[in-house]
């Protein structure tokens, strides 16, 4: 029977990851390799590598990390961040990356999921979208929240869907950072629209937001989060035996 | 040494990386020489049936690959790699693979019920349906990792393991010589790691 999939995500800075982590054990908790190796010995199904590096510099130092965590990782790896153009895609593969998400450089160029599924095959595309109620409407952000598309979310994710997408991330903004659990309403919305695999992230804030999430959303596929795993609030570990408890399948 | 084939399919990253990681000595080649020089032989692969066949003909790899596994060259196939051992497949359209396995690839979507999705992607488990020196250091029910549209089908005599998704599909098939992996064992952590360690093993 196929799991359901825990996926930590982290964000890379000029070669190191943000946002403060707290884990016993590590000699450096901002060491992508460090963190990665961590993750997959406890139970991650997948890794996502989120490269917020504004410079040329930092992307060439994001690269190599990539390369070194492909080396000693062997579970899925996504990268996502700064995606724009098919050499984009390129790059991150050629460095150990199976999966490629893209959230920005598709609004701006909706043919790059089409040509990039092409290209890879829709297996390697996934499509990241930051969703937000705008007047009880689910709208389409870009730029990392900040930015108002106009976009209907929902078409826009069948649409890219349709271009090869083979993956969704939703990340819902309205509950991103409250950690008063996931968007269902707003994962419902999607999954009742699409057939490819739906990841949920934005909301998680403990161990019952994931049990909720599979229970009520059987559709949906993976849970994403980011800090609560960092700060070790919630043990991938104690989730997934806490998942397998409520008879939700995973991979221990 | 261990030589994977390049052809022009797929991200050999992975593969290479996990190699090293176990500490065998490997090679991504083309080159029909150092092919025929190695102890071991892998065929990876992600994408469509049809290309991939194709671009092995074309280099007349196809024949050597065929020529080297009936001389006893232990070669394994993985994902798109397996699908190619295959008599034929029927992805978007017929196209003849490598024989050397008894069966066809056809869409899962002719055996799963209908609310399941395509791909079939993710952490599945092993069902055991023969022994095999390939599964020497994993246990039945260990997860792997899948992504495929396909599936070996009508290839009862060879299939080793199957996974549980709607219906139990080909998870892993093998016949003398010749083995094949449907998911990835290059992402597919430890369990993964220690069936390439067993392919790697001389006395097996």
């Amino acid at each position: 029977m196929i799991t359901k999939r825990i996926i930590p995500c982290l964000d890379v800075k000029n070669g190191r990851v943000v946002k403060g982590v707290n884990f016993e054990g590590l000699n450096d908790v901002s060491s992508p390799v460090e963190l990665a190796a961590y993750y997959s010995e406890n139970g991650a199904d997948e890794l996502v590598f989120y490269d917020i590096t504004a410079s040329a510099e930092g992307r060439e130092l994001f690269t190599d990390i990539l390369t070194e965590v492909a080396k000693t990782i062997f579970i899925p790896l996504t990268v996502g961040g700064g995606i724009n153009t098919l050499d984009d895609f390129d790059r991150v593969l050629k460095c150990g990356a199976d999966k490629v998400s893209v959230n920005s450089g598709a609004i701006r160029n909706p043919a790059l999921v089409s040509e990039a599924a092409k290209r890879y095959g829709d297996q390697c595309v996934v499509l990241s979208a930051d969703v937000k109620r705008v007047d009880g409407v689910f709208r389409v952000f870009a730029k990392g929240g900040r930015e108002n598309t106009g976009m209907e979310a929902i078409e826009w994710i069948k649409r890219c869907v349709g271009e090869g997408a083979g993956e969704i991330v939703v990340n819902s903004i309205d509950t991103d950072g409250v950690k008063g659990g996931f968007d269902l309403e707003m994962l419902d919305a999607v999954c009742s629209a699409v057939s490819v695999p739906v990841i949920a992230s934005g909301g998680a804030g403990k161990i019952d937001d994931f049990t909720t999430l599979f229970k009520a959303l059987p559709k949906v596929d993976a849970g994403l989060a980011a800090s609560i795993f960092h700060f070790g609030e919630v043990k991938i570990s104690d989730l997934k035996n806490e998942l397998k408890k409520n008879n939700i399948p995973v991979r221990l | 040494m261990v030589a994977i084939i390049d052809y022009g399919v797929g991200n050999l990253f992975s593969l290479k990386s996990s190699l090293d990681f176990l500490g065998v000595e490997s090679v991504v080649t083309d080159d029909k020489e150092l092919l025929a020089s190695a102890d071991r032989i892998i065929l990876p692969g992600v994408g469509a049936f049809g290309d991939a066949a194709k671009k092995l003909q074309k280099s007349g790899l196809a024949d050597f690959i065929k020529q080297q596994a009936k001389e006893g060259k232990h070669l394994l196939g993985i994902c798109l790699g397996m699908q190619l051992l295959f008599d034929k497949s029927y992805e978007y359209g017929e196209h003849e693979g490598l024989g050397l396995i008894s069966g066809e690839i056809r869409p899962i979507s002719e055996v799963i019920p209908a609310d399941l999705k395509i791909p079939h992607i993710g952490w599945n488990a092993l069902d055991f349906t023969k022994e095999n020196p390939l599964f020497k250091y994993i246990n039945n029910g260990d997860h792997v990792y899948f992504v495929h549209s396909f599936y070996g089908a009508n290839c009862e005599k060879s299939v080793i393991a199957t996974s549980e998704y709607g219906a139990p599909l080909t998870a892993a098939v093998a016949k003398d010589n010749v083995f094949g992996c449907q998911f990835h064992p290059e992402k597919s952590g430890k369990v993964g790691l220690n069936i390439l360690r067993a392919f790697c093993e001389k006395e097996n």
